[in-house]
């Protein structure tokens, strides 16, 4: 089995503190892993690390995919909603890989583009202001435009951090059908029910990992407790970390 | 009676200035306006504020060496705005100072700079027309060189418009797919500088920011949508531009304010009246719908 990622004693963080500490493993093809833990656990940060806006500050990452084929999903309260520009547009960017700058949006697009607006159950809503959705409106907007990049490597931060159980199944079905389409995909969530239910591998990070593998093992109480205390641990004053010191 | 040929028509038939003037705003709207929209949504409004004082040294140093020349004040204006712009966001990403405080800082030594540099050698008469500009005594070559930034202007913008939008909406996604983010950013920085050097020559410096923010400003109360915005600024800038000099040609009121009052009054008027986001839809809501 071929890796889509691999994490060479990994660490990430920011102005010297780790946010995510010595993780090592190996995310394999076609994987539909979730990320859970406690806040200020690193889940978001090994996100950014994965996509290249964060660089490490010891360890690395190998990619088995191209950056072109990784699309990410950073948290609905990273974009700014009172922009105007219409859902249209904003489902658009996802075809940005292939137009770029100045590439012609034509025939071809705007269908692609309307049937990813249509999937995501939005038709009718294209010429609507961004800043007019619900926030269960404006996640399926975005995971159409997921839809567009047509990525290999998906990586979801909270991607149904408040909405209703309705939009959750609806959004869970897509990410189903991309898991069937053979894509790996990398979910930050809290809700364990969801992560039991849908996702067959989990890694829980409380900066250093604590457990990964099959969900059933990984969520286990003792495990949980102890992802919470190491998450407590967070000191100003640190000393230099010797572990695995090169 | 006056016509409204005697007030609207005449004054630009009959005096070649006032024609001048007008191509002068025409070209300015369509350069400014734009920007001004952008600097809104990017709620750097006050940026372009800061960034036009920090103007003046450049200029009054083109203005020492050269007294009133234009490519002098033009190259020094760009040079010290350039330089302002670069260093406030240097300073603001090496240090824990954000960038609204690095700003005021180097636009106030700028200006006061500026003031001092141009009294050093000329009368307050100089002064005063650097810092609310001559928009009735545009020569040619001016004339030419505002057209020129405001065709740099649109066709910049056209290359950078995906980039510069993206940046504005959802800047995580556009670094993860694209490296474009900051260069658009540099350019975009680069013209406003432009564009308010341009707007100094024919508002001085003080008030060239006045036709930038302003229409931009009221076009948000009217339109939901980027592109129809940035058209009704460049409209609602002539528009401006027009009323301002007829005001200044009939009431014999110096132009560059009278400009920069009538796009106040326009905006006062959006404020009010602007059905997206304006105080009607807040004290008139009307009756609500069905869906």
């Amino acid at each position: 089995m071929t890796a889509a990622l691999r994490f060479r004693d990994l660490t990430l963080g920011y102005d010297r503190h780790p946010a995510v500490h010595h993780l090592d493993g190996a995310v394999a093809d076609g994987a539909l892993l979730a990320l859970v833990g406690p806040n200020g656990a690193g889940k978001s940060t090994l996100l950014k690390g994965i996509v290249g806006l964060l660089r490490p500050l010891a360890g690395a990452i190998d990619h088995g995919v191209a950056p072109s084929e990784v699309a990410y999903l950073p948290q609905i309260a990273e974009i700014d909603r009172s922009f105007p520009i219409s859902v249209y547009d904003l489902v658009a960017m996802g075809l940005w890989r292939r137009a770029g700058l100045g590439g012609r949006i034509g025939k071809s697009e705007r269908d692609t583009i309307e049937r990813a607006i249509a999937t995501v159950g939005l038709p009718g809503f294209e010429g609507r202001a961004i800043g007019t959705l619900s926030g269960g409106q404006m996640q399926r907007a975005l995971f159409a435009r997921l839809l567009l990049q047509d990525a290999k490597l998906i990586l979801l931060d909270e991607p149904f951090a408040s909405l209703d159980a309705g939009t959750v199944a609806d959004l869970l079905d897509l990410i189903r059908r991309w898991h069937a389409e053979a894509r790996t995909i990398i979910a930050v969530l809290h809700d364990y029910e969801v992560v039991r239910q849908r996702f067959p591998e989990t890694l829980l990070l409380a900066r250093s990992p604590v457990a990964w593998g099959p969900t059933g093992e990984v969520l286990r109480p003792e495990n949980l407790l102890r992802a919470r205390r190491m998450c407590e641990a967070f000191d100003d004053h640190a000393a230099v970390c010797e572990e695995h010191a090169a | 009676m006056e016509t409204l040929y005697d007030i609207f028509i005449a004054p630009f038939a009959e005096f070649e200035f006032m024609r001048r003037a007008l191509v002068g705003v025409l070209a300015l709207s369509f350069g400014a306006a734009p920007i001004g929209v952008f600097l809104m949504l990017r709620r750097m409004s006050l940026t372009g504020d800061a960034m036009q004082h920090a103007i003046l040294p450049g200029a009054a140093l083109g203005f020492l060496i050269a007294g009133f020349d234009l490519f002098a004040m033009t190259l020094g204006g760009i040079l010290a705005g350039s330089a302002v712009a670069i260093g406030a966001g240097v300073v603001a990403r090496a240090t824990e100072l954000k960038e609204d405080a690095s700003l005021a800082a180097f636009y106030l030594v700028s200006l006061a700079l500026g003031v001092l540099i141009v009294s050093v050698r000329g009368s307050n008469v100089d002064l005063l027309h650097i810092l609310f500009g001559s928009v009735l005594a545009l020569d040619d070559a001016t004339l030419i060189l505002l057209a020129a930034f405001a065709t740099v202007t649109l066709g910049a913008l056209a290359v950078i418009w995906r980039p510069l939008v993206l940046e504005c909406v959802d800047p995580g996604f556009l670094r993860s797919v694209s490296r474009t983010g900051a260069p658009s950013h540099i350019v975009f920085l680069a013209l406003v500088v432009l564009n308010l050097v341009g707007g100094f020559h024919a508002l001085g410096t003080l008030l060239a920011v006045g036709i930038m923010m302003l229409p931009a400003i009221a076009a948000r109360f009217w339109a939901a949508d980027l592109t129809r915005m940035i058209v009704l600024s460049v409209v609602l800038a002539f528009v401006s531009g027009v009323g301002g000099l007829l005001v200044s040609y009939h009431f014999a009121a110096p132009s560059g304010p009278a400009i920069i009052l009538v796009a106040g009054v326009i905006y006062a008027g959006s404020l009010a009246l602007g059905p997206v986001g304006g105080l009607r839809r807040r004290f008139v809501p009307g009756r609500h719908l069905e869906a």
